[in-house]
């Protein structure tokens, strides 16, 4: 993380306005709070501000603390709190690269040379044909399919250097692209297909009812016998010393 | 009130259940250090150096964000122990030090703060020494601009955020704020745009370390090398206490004194930044007047030349006029001097407030000029109604009273003058003096709040009274107050007493100068009458102690005596300078706005020949031949407190005790209102006396925040 500051003035637009549509939408999210309690809604409305435009820009922190009846620096201060606030103008795809340890284990540094290499040297940098920026973000919850990164509301997972090229080609070529895994894999199942619950009959309605089949022979417990705690509950694992060269 | 019982190190006492551990702690006799956490400052809690130990808590406890409350005894029943001094607290502390420290520069030598940096001081107490483990590079943080007041280092914040809370809280002006998180936390005004309160200069004694430090005075001194004095301001009529630091014979900084009553602990920053007009255009020689010309003389020449102008006037042709700084010694002196000249055209209202006198032209009764719910009542009014009052400028610190009132009871404020923003919602009822007419004929919906309201006040300020229909506007203020029930039962308002009938002064020396009787009794002529009379040659000679707020360049042929410390406008007209100490430079009293004498204590010396104003007037009466009958400032003192008793009392506001309606039914006299708007009294908050003029630092904020077009309170 970095110093987080508006961007430089000649990048600021003239001015910001909510569409039609969003502003309705903002005037509903207002209503949700009770009377001058509207400042709540101060990240709903940066956010949507930045779906509207990519980033969130000086005349629209001003536009929204007046919609909201706050000083300017307390939006501000939200605006360049949250990283996933723009605060420099991004390109029609914001390429978001997951660099924290799972996806960095996978190979997320392949992932972000790509990036490098197609898009611009320096992250929150738009590209020159205007189409992409790219950023590092933190764990985006996709850790099964590591490495990832995000585009808009789409995740493209199980990345490489190569696929992330050819997935950058095809966005800046306009050819169609398919979210979710960019292997063979199927959502997180395992690579070459799922490896358990693959019997039919399971999925057929025929064991329904079947449980006390698998059930353990010789009674098993009653619901407040499960409930008690067992003898290893109480005992504390003392960290005992343990002799040298003893196996660990 | 609910208490709760804690052992603190051992002592078992009994807290009051609403304060904070940090509090109990202290009241039980123990220090905790503290950065973020401020008595009058909404808690924080982000420092951590208050770190307790809760025996038998997991954890060791933030003192400043745990509630009394919240501190349950334990299992059998004996009361929660709170170790401040073990070495588990101790070490605590020490690792929060250490994580202060990180990132903190070690430019304590180059550093304005050094010897009074609450971080230095702790560091002695918890840092730990020949200890370190890091090497890495510290944070470096850009510094930001925050006007010409407030000078920034920003590498050395520890974020404590105290300037952040009292811009939003106590000022009113949400200016500063935290951008960023974590290591990258930057405090900055938005985009870097100076902060814009008159109460600006605090947030320097309130920066623990040296990242907010006085701008004017950087580099000046060092905090061990000043001189202490505790005195009184005079830059608004409030009465703040303040302490003078001065080296050798110059007044290097004003800081505020603590007050309960008066200021709490804050100043605005006229009261602060001002002095260095202490040093410039100061009058350190008597001169006269030769064929057009001052020469400088020596003090003889001086009184000889007045002397023999004075043997040529009879006494109706003569005046005088006590300026706004004067202390109640010089006053009372030139009241005698004038006495003994049989002079009646004194007067003290530079502005021609139309108060102190009855309508058959006797002294009114104190209560009729006095702002009598006082300071700290303020707290306790839940409806005001301004009248030609900006109190952001007329008075900044009590300003920020009215703000806590509205922050804790929500008190409605209404407001007939131009519309400013006092920090605090105000109803604005325009400007016509017309509405004030239909308050007191209960025809505006305000009368009915003012009815409602338990303890209702009305500030009439300089823009109500110093107008040509003041008398009728005076007269209408007190019909207010009495119907609305302003005038409660006797008694200070924490006993249950209420008196809501306020005159905002503006002016240091003004309800000295009444109380003494300094005015145009018996028929006299007022200020207005004196200048009229200057210019038709029916006033010959006109004596101003430091008089400069009138119109003191049409005094037509009149011989004029200028009493001061200052050359501003009534010296550059006068025909004698008599040169007087500044207020940092006498032993004097002074009556606040609520009748509250205070007595301000001498700094340093008067420059060169310049004198304190009562022995100026003592040897000129001398010389005049009606010589004073007091020696020493004891007997003047004296003299004082046998012309008005209440002088003898030091410190205390006047209890309201006169609830006779004929006291308010006799205030200023029914008559007319004008058409003219409802002003207000200042026109450069920054400007208004000859030493704030004479200030570079107060032209610098005048230039910033008043003339630059950037609109703060008035206009």
């Amino acid at each position: 993380m970095s110093l987080r500051r508006l961007a430089p003035p000649e990048m600021q637009p003239a001015s910001f306005a909510f569409t039609a549509a969003n502003a309705e939408w903002a005037k509903k999210m207002i209503d949700k709070y009770p009377a001058g309690r509207q400042a709540s809604a101060v990240i709903s409305l940066l956010w949507r501000g930045q779906e509207q435009e990519g980033w969130v820009s000086h005349p629209m922190i001003e536009a929204i603390a007046r919609m909201l009846d706050m000083p300017y620096i307390r939006v501000l201060e939200v605006a360049t709190f949250y990283t996933m606030f723009n605060l420099e103008p991004v390109g029609t795809f914001l390429v978001q690269v997951c660099t924290t340890t799972p996806c960095w284990l996978r190979g997320s540094d392949a992932v972000v040379d790509a990036c490098k290499k197609h898009i611009h040297l320096h992250p929150q940098t738009v590209s020159d044909d205007g189409k992409f920026s790219w950023m590092e973000v933190e764990c985006l919850g996709a850790c099964v399919n590591a490495p990832m990164l995000q585009i808009g509301s789409d995740f493209y997972e199980d990345l490489d250097g190569p696929i992330t090229e050819k997935l950058i080609a095809d966005l800046r070529a306009g050819t169609q692209v398919k979210p979710g895994p960019q292997n063979s894999r199927l959502s997180s199942e395992p690579e070459g297909g799922a490896t358990t619950l693959k019997d039919p009959s399971l999925f057929d309605g025929s064991v329904i009812g079947q449980y006390t089949a698998y059930a353990p022979t010789g009674g098993g417990t009653t619901d407040a016998e499960g409930k008690k705690p067992t003898q290893g509950a109480s005992d504390r694992e003392a960290p005992a010393q343990k002799p040298p060269g003893a196996a660990t | 009130m609910a208490t709760r019982n804690l052992i603190i190190d051992g002592r078992e006492i009994e807290a009051d259940e609403t304060i904070t551990l940090l509090q109990a702690c202290e009241q039980a006799g123990a220090e905790i250090p503290r950065f973020c956490f401020h008595e009058r400052l909404s808690v924080a809690g982000n420092c951590r150096m208050c770190l307790v130990e809760w025996v038998g808590a997991p954890k060791p406890q933030a003192s400043c964000a745990l509630q009394v409350k919240d501190i349950f005894p334990n299992k059998d029943g004996t009361p929660a122990k709170i170790n401040t001094i073990s070495p588990y607290a101790r070490k605590a502390r020490e690792g929060v030090m250490e994580f202060l420290l990180i990132n903190h520069p070690l430019d304590c030598p180059i550093c304005d703060q050094g010897g009074e940096c609450d971080l230095q001081d702790q560091a002695m107490g918890y840092g730990r020494a020949a200890f370190h483990r890091f090497n890495e590079n510290k944070r470096a943080v850009e510094d930001k601009y925050m006007g010409p007041l407030v000078k920034t280092i920003m590498t050395r914040c520890i974020a404590c955020t105290r300037c952040v809370r009292f811009a939003t809280e106590v000022a009113g002006v949400p200016d500063l704020g935290a951008t960023g998180r974590g290591e990258d936390v930057e405090i900055t005004t938005y985009l870097e745009k100076a902060f814009a309160s008159e109460l600006s200069g605090n947030v320097v004694d309130l920066c623990p370390v040296g990242a907010l430090t006085s701008k004017p005075y950087a580099f000046n001194a060092r905090p061990w090398e000043l001189k202490k004095t505790e005195s009184v301001d005079v830059m608004d009529a409030q009465g703040c206490n303040i302490r003078v630091d001065a080296r050798g014979p110059q007044v290097m900084r004003v800081l505020p004194r603590l007050n309960e009553e008066v200021n709490e602990e804050w100043i605005s920053d006229k009261t602060r930044h001002a002095c260095d007009g202490l040093s410039r255009q100061r009058l350190d020689r008597p001169y006269v007047r030769v064929n057009g010309k001052l020469k400088s003389t020596s003090w003889a020449e001086a009184f000889a030349a007045i002397a023999a102008r004075l043997k040529q006037t009879s006494p109706d042709r003569m005046a005088a006029i006590v300026g706004d700084l004067a202390a109640a010694e010089e006053i009372k002196a030139l009241k005698d001097l004038m006495t003994a000249l049989k002079v009646k055209n004194l007067d003290c209202r530079q502005d021609g407030a139309k108060i102190g006198l009855t309508a058959n032209g006797q002294k009114a009764p104190r209560q009729t000029y006095l702002f009598n719910s006082t300071i700290a009542g303020v707290e306790a009014a839940d409806a005001i109604l301004l009248v030609g009052a900006n109190p952001r400028w007329d008075a900044p610190v009590l300003n920020a009273r009215i703000r806590k009132d509205w922050l804790a009871s929500g008190v409605r404020v209404a407001n007939i003058g131009p519309a400013v923003d006092l920090t605090y919602p105000v109803e604005q009822l325009g400007t016509d003096i017309a509405t004030l007419a239909k308050i007191a004929d209960g025809s505006h919906a305000f009368f009915g709040v003012l009815t409602d309201a338990k303890r209702p006040m009305i500030v009439l300020g300089g823009g109500a009274i110093a107008r040509n229909d003041g008398a009728a506007v005076l007269n209408l203020a007190a019909k207010i107050a009495a119907d609305t029930g302003m005038i409660g039962p006797a008694g200070t308002h924490a006993e249950g007493g209420w008196n809501g009938f306020n005159i905002l002064h503006t002016a240091a020396s003004r309800v000295a100068a009444l109380d003494l009787g300094f005015l145009p009794v018996n028929g006299g002529r007022d200020v207005a009458g004196i200048v009229d009379g200057a210019q038709k040659g029916e006033i010959d000679f006109i004596y101003l102690l430091g008089a400069d707020e009138f119109d003191v360049a049409h005094l037509g042929r009149a011989f004029v005596v200028y009493q001061g410390s200052h050359g501003d406008a009534g010296a550059h007209n006068a025909d004698v300078i008599l040169p007087g100490a500044a207020y940092t430079e006498k032993d004097g009293l002074y009556t606040n706005f609520e009748g509250r004498v205070q007595r301000g204590r001498r700094a340093v010396f008067p420059p060169g020949e310049a004198k304190e104003d009562w022995t100026i007037l003592r040897a000129l009466s001398e010389v005049l031949g009606v010589k004073l009958p007091y020696d020493d400032r004891a007997a003047l003192v004296a003299a004082i407190e046998e012309d008005v008793t209440h002088f003898a009392t030091l410190n205390a506001a006047p209890v309201h005790a006169d609830t006779a309606s004929a006291t308010w039914g006799g205030i200023g006299a029914a008559g007319p209102l004008d058409s003219a708007p409802v002003t207000h009294p200042m026109t450069d908050f920054y400007l208004t006396n000859p030493i704030a003029r004479a200030s570079e630092t107060m032209a610098l904020c005048s230039r910033e925040f008043v003339a630059g077009g950037k609109q703060m309170a008035a206009e």
